[in-house]
């Protein structure tokens, strides 16, 4: 932690001294908190806004807007719509993100009355996956549709579950594949495999070094942030809309740090004589 | 009501991972927290156990498609639990010689060590290999010049291909390395791609990523989305 950032916290939280405050706080960490912070009064003002009648425009992101055609696809040819929330547990967000919007993509599920199935890799999984697509259901005003054996356990095992979820493709044929977690080797393997059976494919990861290979083999690829992003596009509720608000303005003003950091440390090389603010710019990045 | 407590114990642990991030001597509490989600996560899969097997006997029992492999995987899950919880050929530890099961049930030359050496393993590598050949096709059907963009990511990977290869360094090996042109040497210009163009596109994600987790953590945790545990209309 800088000695700006302690000098603060001693202010703030009425410590004696900075000694005291330096052996109270985790060092290096400054710079995150004060990020983290900004971000989160960023997200929550904004959600206030929208609860205040705030309307926010979002860009529409194609994969999202083709989950109706994908799910509509697979009721007109009577096949399955295949759901994989990743391969990682309930303590990983891309996971909860992944089940966030199996909650959507199952509700548009049972308003067309097509079948679903969403074999997972992880026992906890299972159990809220039950709860997020069985609600969907219920919110679709068909909760008789709903069956809590669509979403099962297959394995923990890495490739015990690819090898399972490729021969189901194979066997059963899904006309729409969703992929939405955390996937790694396997992502190629699944992904490959509903693109042989012909099925409609969506895919949305934030593990960078699994992206190429979705947007290779799926026709749809949330990248990023707009994985994170499909709950609030998909929901449209009034808070979601405000945190994908939030979230916009932070990578704004980033976006302005990276810039007016690249100018001074450039500068700063160039001409010299500007350590005071290329020093700033550093401490904003923890350096 | 456990709709509420859900939300009450998600917020807890929320909490207390971002505050042991930051405060000495809460440090220690983040990885309490996740030691009782590993606890949480091992009685759930017993839960897992139980819905292998009711699914596995459900399809034998309906002879649906690819009955038969519901029916290796019970007899193999039902003879690995076996070897394992009865430790079958587990030696004894040195320092209890007389205690027939005091051996680590994975020890070398036991019946689970060879179910996982010589089944697990390389039925896991097999499935691991056949990625080659989906990298192939995946490759071939990406790499089509079907537009400008196509054209591009096909050129660049051409030369990254050549770059990381013998036959790149051959190929333009005659450029000198201390000329001003060694820059179009294939190691070098596949160098650039990967250190420039590639770390700009890849940073700019991570950046997006890293705002976007922030965002959904930040709702997770005061209970503005809770959609994934069904209760988000």
């Amino acid at each position: 932690m800088t000695s700006a950032t302690a000098s603060i916290m001693v202010s703030i939280l009425g410590m004696a001294d900075e000694a005291s405050a330096e052996s109270f706080f985790v060092s290096g960490r400054g710079a995150l908190f004060g990020w983290l912070a900004i971000i989160s009064v960023f997200v929550l003002v904004s959600i206030v806004m929208a609860r205040g009648g705030k309307v926010f425009k979002v860009r529409p992101i194609a994969g999202l807007s083709a989950v109706d055609e994908a799910v509509g696809r697979a009721t007109e040819m009577g096949r399955p719509v295949l759901f994989i929330p990743g391969i990682q547990d309930m303590d990983n967000v891309q996971t909860i993100a992944g089940l966030t919007i199996l909650s959507r993509v199952g509700k548009t599920t049972a308003d067309y009355d097509a079948q679903i199935e969403v074999p997972v890799s992880r026992s906890l999984v299972m159990t809220a996956g039950r709860e997020a697509l069985g609600a969907s259901f219920l919110a679709a005003g068909r909760p008789d549709s709903f069956n809590e054996d669509q979403v099962y356990y297959v394995t923990d095992e890495q490739f015990g579950y690819t090898a399972y979820v490729s021969g189901l493709m194979v066997r059963k044929k899904p006309a729409a594949c969703f992929y939405m977690g955390q996937f790694f080797a396997e992502s190629l393997i699944l992904s490959e495999t509903g693109n042989s059976i012909g099925a409609i494919q969506i895919a949305g990861t934030a593990e960078t070094s699994q992206l190429p290979f979705f947007v290779a083999a799926c026709d749809y690829t949330l990248i990023g942030e707009e994985f994170f992003a499909a709950s609030a596009y998909l929901s449209g509720e009034p808070d979601q809309m405000g945190s994908l608000r939030g979230q916009d303005l932070s990578k704004a003003l980033v976006g302005a740090v990276l810039v007016l950091g690249v100018v001074a440390m450039t500068a700063g090389a160039l001409v010299g004589g500007l350590d005071g603010v290329t020093g700033f710019f550093q401490s904003l990045v923890g350096g | 009501m456990s709709r509420q407590l859900a939300i009450i114990v998600t917020l807890v642990a929320g909490v207390l991972m971002v505050v042991s991030g930051f405060i000495k001597p809460t440090e220690g509490w983040g990885e309490d927290v996740a030691e009782w989600f590993n606890i949480l996560a091992a009685i759930a899969f017993v839960l897992g156990a139980a819905n292998i097997a009711k699914v596995h006997l459900s399809k034998i029992s309906a002879r649906d498609a690819g009955w038969g492999f519901s029916a290796i995987t019970l007899l193999a899950f039902a003879v690995t639990f076996a070897v394992g919880i009865m430790k079958v050929g587990v030696n004894p530890m040195p320092a209890f010689p007389n205690v027939a099961m005091s051996g680590e049930k994975d020890a070398g030359g036991s019946a689970f060590w060879w179910v996982y050496t010589y089944v697990m393993s390389p039925i896991t590598a097999t499935m691991f290999s056949l990625l080659a050949f989906y990298v192939a096709s995946a490759a071939f059907r990406a790499f089509r010049a079907k537009n400008t963009e196509a054209t591009l990511l096909l050129v660049a990977a051409f030369v990254v291909l050549l770059g990381r290869t013998f036959a790149g360094v051959v190929l333009t090996g005659w450029i000198p390395a201390d000329s001003d042109w060694a820059f179009l040497r294939f190691e070098n210009l596949s160098t650039t791609i990967f250190e420039v163009f590639a770390s700009a596109g890849n940073r700019a994600i991570i950046i997006g990523i890293a705002l976007g987790v922030a965002a959904t953590s930040l709702k997770i945790i005061l209970g503005i989305d809770r959609s994934y545990m069904g209760s988000g209309d």
